[in-house]
């Protein structure tokens, strides 16, 4: 009988992974154990240095690539890049629950932790190269978010975007694995290199090939559910609506984001059946710029607006991933970074304005609130400009990058689509300046503004004021992030 | 000297001035104005040097002149990249000659939040410079689209009554028009370096104009004539919104009626010119075969806007409606001007863009004048008003003559070449001169009827026999709008000089055309 073979593990290459998940796991103790109740901040200051010292450990990773637990995980400027946007909206997302929590009565000190968990999972989809360590990145993802939406209880709401959540997220976890048993059926692997490597050598059994093509498009329909991808984004809006808010901003572009860079793998891979994927893609693409958008037209209550806005977001990032031999990835990396800068601002802008115990979240709320708050309607004309797409924001540049990439790679109809939906969406984006800056206050709402919000928010403005001046230094940071496949 | 960035000078200032306006206290209005004013004068000042230092500027006379270079987007060839030439020359110093005298209206007709007012004023002049002097596309799609921000804030927080759907048709008309040219310079981005990719493996494109405009008459770089007419089509939608050109001229009434005056004055003076300017800078070089291909087409429009704006601003009664829709009436002259596709039309409608800037930007003034003391607009409020207001009816008289065309007025000079040139264009001549003249005719007729109804007769409405007449600062920014428009009228030459080569320029692409079939 032969002896199992242990194959060489290379943990330097996962030193962030490892940092967010270790400190995670001990600061579940820690908290429990000598954090005092009413003083769990300090908790969410030690979630957020455990995400600086994970970030800085990666620095000395930039120039190394590899793969390591037999090609399952790698590690590439790629994954490195993706990342440190990660650790930022994890960062961001814990800032802007530091006074959150308590304001309405959730204050737990497993909050932290179960960001950085599901900031490890991001990450972990990121470095996946097999599409088993996918799936693993994937549940630890979601299963903490399924604590998190749920984490207002007894808030009805809450409850309910957590049930929607867990159902609708098992659902797809189902499609997923059960697509990745058919793959592996045609291929015999889950691996992304196997699979790339087979689907190379043309052709292959009529049975097999229908296998293949069954299994890709359940693991599709996994993404698209993950993603929010019309028509799977049904639970966007309601999910977003009932979650804490500081959870619906780091779902809005945690999730997404790791779900995309995960897709953008994947497609990588499946680079040979690209006649396959591309068009389902494109449709896919179409239908959520169009329907997020409009879906956004309707909305009076901001958090769903934003959930919408965020699924037609989906749509535009879609298409660089489409393109990624094309600058695509480039232009995924970039948008990715824009928007998550300006989507947590917001929702950051969001957070200052929301009452105490209150679900409903009218537009109406913010009529006024230049008057009141200056700076606070100047930071949050500034996101909505730059959701929209306007210069000079670090969304424009998002946008000029995404639609050439796609221009370049000769999906020219859906840059047409992506520039009229922009069109479509800078009408709701412009509702939200309007009220603020030409209407007078409807009612009495006061602004709170907290130390660690404040510093959110004047973070990410001024990083989309200055993504969309001197966008240079990123984007010759993520020229260099090739993506690698593992082997 | 050579080397002094000059027009980032320019392009800047502004945009610090309003930096520095952070730092004055919120409620000292005057110390505001007064900044924003020092600012406002100084870039004159040095905008000052650009004709005086045009022709001593290094380049023969058809190329740009100032230029800097500066890596911006290495991987995509975008740059910071700036220059200016015969065509941008004048709307440049326009801009800059108009901002002190909108910042001096301010004390007179802003009352609120005046230092914001400012920030955003200087802040839109700066996109305003942005746009006249970038020669990158992407740098120019920027400063294109910013200034939508600024305005519309301009609009929706200091307007009248019915601000804030002005404000949202204004950003939702001209952002919807702007997009599919990003796509269109995307697409000529792309194609451009695939182009030339195929000689030099590994060129990362360039967004630089020049270069572009070097390659497509090089034939480096060749369009079919269906993508060459659906780039044209994409540049032109987003400058025609903006001319306005009719049928797309229905945000202009809106948003001129509901603007502070001071909007009003800078929107018609300069924000319309950046759609002419685009049109002339951007689809004529560029797309030759499709202008000439969509000519008769635009000069229809052109005339319809003519006819129409003329027709519509007779009928008004609110003065300020008069003098909107007067502005679809002389940016139909200008449109018609450019798609005469001759050095006539175009330096004719180089020229009456200026000229339409300084006597509609002297028209809201005026209006705006009345305004204050009255809060009312209606032609029938007033009658009379000559013999309590003589110095204001007299400035008055001269502006509306100048709008009217007479001769010895700058605005004489522009129609006048604009109908030369749409005359000898073949494809346009007489009957577009025609309705040219017609056009003129009306524009007589509603400005004199204005002047008659505000002006003549007798004092019947008693409320207006205590009205004071001008204040000094209201007589300089008049009396400041009337240097030129005389002086234009007067010595054309001297606009016309830079102007010839830079057109001639321009134009080359269709010469050759005309020639080659």
């Amino acid at each position: 009988m032969e002896s199992l073979q242990i194959p060489p593990v290379d943990l330097r290459l996962l030193t962030p992974l490892l940092i967010v998940v270790g400190w995670a796991s001990a600061l579940l103790l820690i908290d429990v154990f000598f954090v005092p109740n009413g003083r769990k901040k300090i908790t969410g200051y030690l979630a957020m240095a455990g995400l600086a010292v994970a970030g800085l450990a990666g620095i000395p990773l930039w120039n190394v690539s590899g793969s390591t637990f037999s090609g399952m995980l790698v590690l590439d400027r790629y994954s490195l890049a993706l990342t440190w946007i990660f650790l930022i909206a994890g960062a961001l997302s814990i800032a802007v629950a530091l006074d959150y929590l308590p304001r309405h009565e959730i204050e737990q000190g497993e909050y932290y932790p179960l960001i950085m968990f599901a900031v490890g999972g991001m990450i972990l989809m990121a470095q996946s190269a097999d599409l088993i360590t996918l799936f693993l990145g994937i549940e630890l993802l979601s299963i903490t978010l399924y604590i998190l939406t749920g984490f207002a209880y007894p808030r009805v709401a809450s409850e309910e975007a957590g049930i929607k959540y867990l159902v609708l997220g098992a659902f797809a976890a189902g499609f997923f694995v059960y697509g990745i048993a058919l793959i592996f059926g045609a291929t015999g692997t889950t691996s992304l290199a196997g699979i790339a490597d087979y689907l190379s050598r043309q052709p292959f059994a009529p049975q097999d090939e229908t296998l293949f093509l069954v299994g890709a498009s359940l693991v599709l329909i996994g993404f698209g559910f993950k993603i929010a991808l019309v028509p799977f984004h049904m639970w966007t809006p309601d999910v977003y609506e009932g979650s804490p808010t500081p959870v619906a901003a780091f779902m809005s572009v945690g999730t997404k984001g790791a779900a995309l860079a995960a897709l953008l793998r994947v497609t990588l891979a499946m680079e040979a059946a690209r006649d396959f994927w591309l068009p389902l893609l494109a449709v896919l693409a179409a239908a959520t710029m169009i329907i997020g958008n409009l879906g956004a037209l309707g909305q009076s209550n901001l958090k769903r607006m934003l959930a919408y806005s965020s699924i037609g977001h989906a749509g535009y990032i879609l298409l660089g991933i489409m393109v990624a031999a094309e600058r695509g990835a480039e232009a995924f990396l970039f948008y990715m970074l824009a928007y998550t800068l300006t989507n947590l601002g917001a929702f950051g802008v969001l957070i200052a304005l929301e009452q105490r115990g209150e679900a409903a979240w009218s537009i109406d709320d913010f009529a006024g609130l230049y008057q009141r708050r200056p700076m606070l309607a100047v930071a949050m004309a500034l996101f909505m400009f730059s959701l929209a797409g306007v210069p000079p924001t670090a969304g424009f540049m998002g946008k000029f990058f995404v639609f050439t990439a796609a221009y370049a790679g000769g999906l020219g109809w859906l840059v047409l689509i992506g520039v009229i939906t922009s069109a479509i969406a800078a009408y709701y984006y412009l509702r939200v300046v309007v009220k603020m800056f030409m209407q007078e206050p409807v009612r009495d709402v006061r602004p709170e503004l907290t130390r660690g919000l404040n510093t959110e928010i004047l973070i990410a403005g001024v990083a989309t004021l200055i993504l969309g001046l001197l966008p240079t230094p990123i984007v010759l940071l993520v020229e260099q992030s090739l993506v690698a496949l593992g082997g | 000297m050579d080397n002094f960035p000059i027009l980032s000078l320019i392009l800047w200032l502004p945009a610090l001035g309003a930096l520095g306006l952070l730092l004055v206290p919120r409620e000292n209005a005057e110390l505001a104005r007064r900044v924003a004013l020092i600012v406002a004068l100084l870039t004159f000042l040095v905008s000052l040097a650009l004709p005086f230092g045009y022709n001593a500027a290094p380049g023969d006379a058809t190329t740009m002149h100032f230029v800097e270079n500066l890596p911006w987007l290495p991987m995509f060839g975008a740059s910071y990249s700036l220059g200016i030439d015969g065509v941008s020359l004048w709307l440049v110093l326009l801009t800059t000659f108009l901002l002190p005298i909108v910042i001096l209206s301010t004390w007179d007709s802003v009352h609120t939040q005046v230092r914001n007012f400012q920030i955003l004023m200087l802040l839109l002049a700066t996109a305003m410079i942005g746009v006249f002097i970038s020669l990158d596309l992407l740098l120019f799609y920027i400063f294109w689209e910013f200034t939508l921000i600024p305005m519309t804030l301009l609009i929706g927080i200091w307007g009248g009554s019915n601000r804030i759907y002005a404000a949202r048709k204004f950003f939702l008309y001209t952002f919807s028009g702007s997009v599919l040219m990003l796509v269109a310079i995307i697409g000529l981005y792309v194609l451009h370096r695939d182009a030339l990719a195929a000689s030099q493996p590994g060129y990362a494109g360039s967004f630089n104009f020049s270069t572009i405009l070097a390659n497509l008459r090089s034939g480096a770089l060749q369009l079919d004539t269906t993508v060459e007419r659906l780039l044209f089509g994409a540049f032109f939608l987003a400058f025609a919104i903006k001319v306005p050109l009719w049928p797309f001229h229905t945000w202009l009434p809106d948003a001129h009626v509901e603007a502070p005056t001071a909007g009003s004055v800078i929107l018609a003076g300069v924000l319309l010119k950046l759609g002419s300017y685009g049109l002339i800078r951007f689809n004529l070089s560029l797309f030759p075969e499709a202008s000439r291909w969509a000519a008769p087409a635009v000069a229809i429009l052109a005339v319809i806007g003519i006819i129409y704006g003329a027709i519509v601003a007779f009928a008004q009664s609110d003065m300020k409606k008069l003098v909107a829709y007067s502005s679809v009436s002389h940016m139909g002259f200008i449109v018609l001007g450019i798609f005469a596709l001759n050095p006539e039309g175009v330096s004719g409608a180089i020229l009456q863009s200026i000229n339409h800037g300084l006597s509609t930007g002297a028209l809201f003034l005026i209006v705006g004048v009345l305004y204050e003391r009255r809060h009312t607009r209606d032609m029938a409020e007033y009658g009379g008003i000559w013999k309590v207001m003589p110095i204001y009816a007299g400035i008055t008289l001269l502006v509306a003559l100048s709008s009217a065309g007479l001769p010895g007025l700058n605005g004489f000079i522009g129609e006048y070449t604009i109908m030369q040139g749409a005359f000898l264009a073949p494809e346009l001549s007489w009957p577009f001169l025609s309705f040219a003249v017609l056009g003129v005719v009306l524009a007589a007729v509603y400005l004199l009827r204005m002047y008659q109804n505000v002006f003549m007769g007798d004092l019947r409405n008693l409320k207006n026999q205590e009205l004071s007449d001008l204040n000094l600062r209201e007589l300089a920014t008049l009396t400041a709008l009337c240097v030129p428009i005389i002086a234009l009228g007067l010595y054309p030459a001297f606009a016309f000089g830079p102007m010839q080569a830079s057109v001639g320029e321009t134009l080359a692409g269709i010469v050759t055309a005309v020639a080659g079939r």
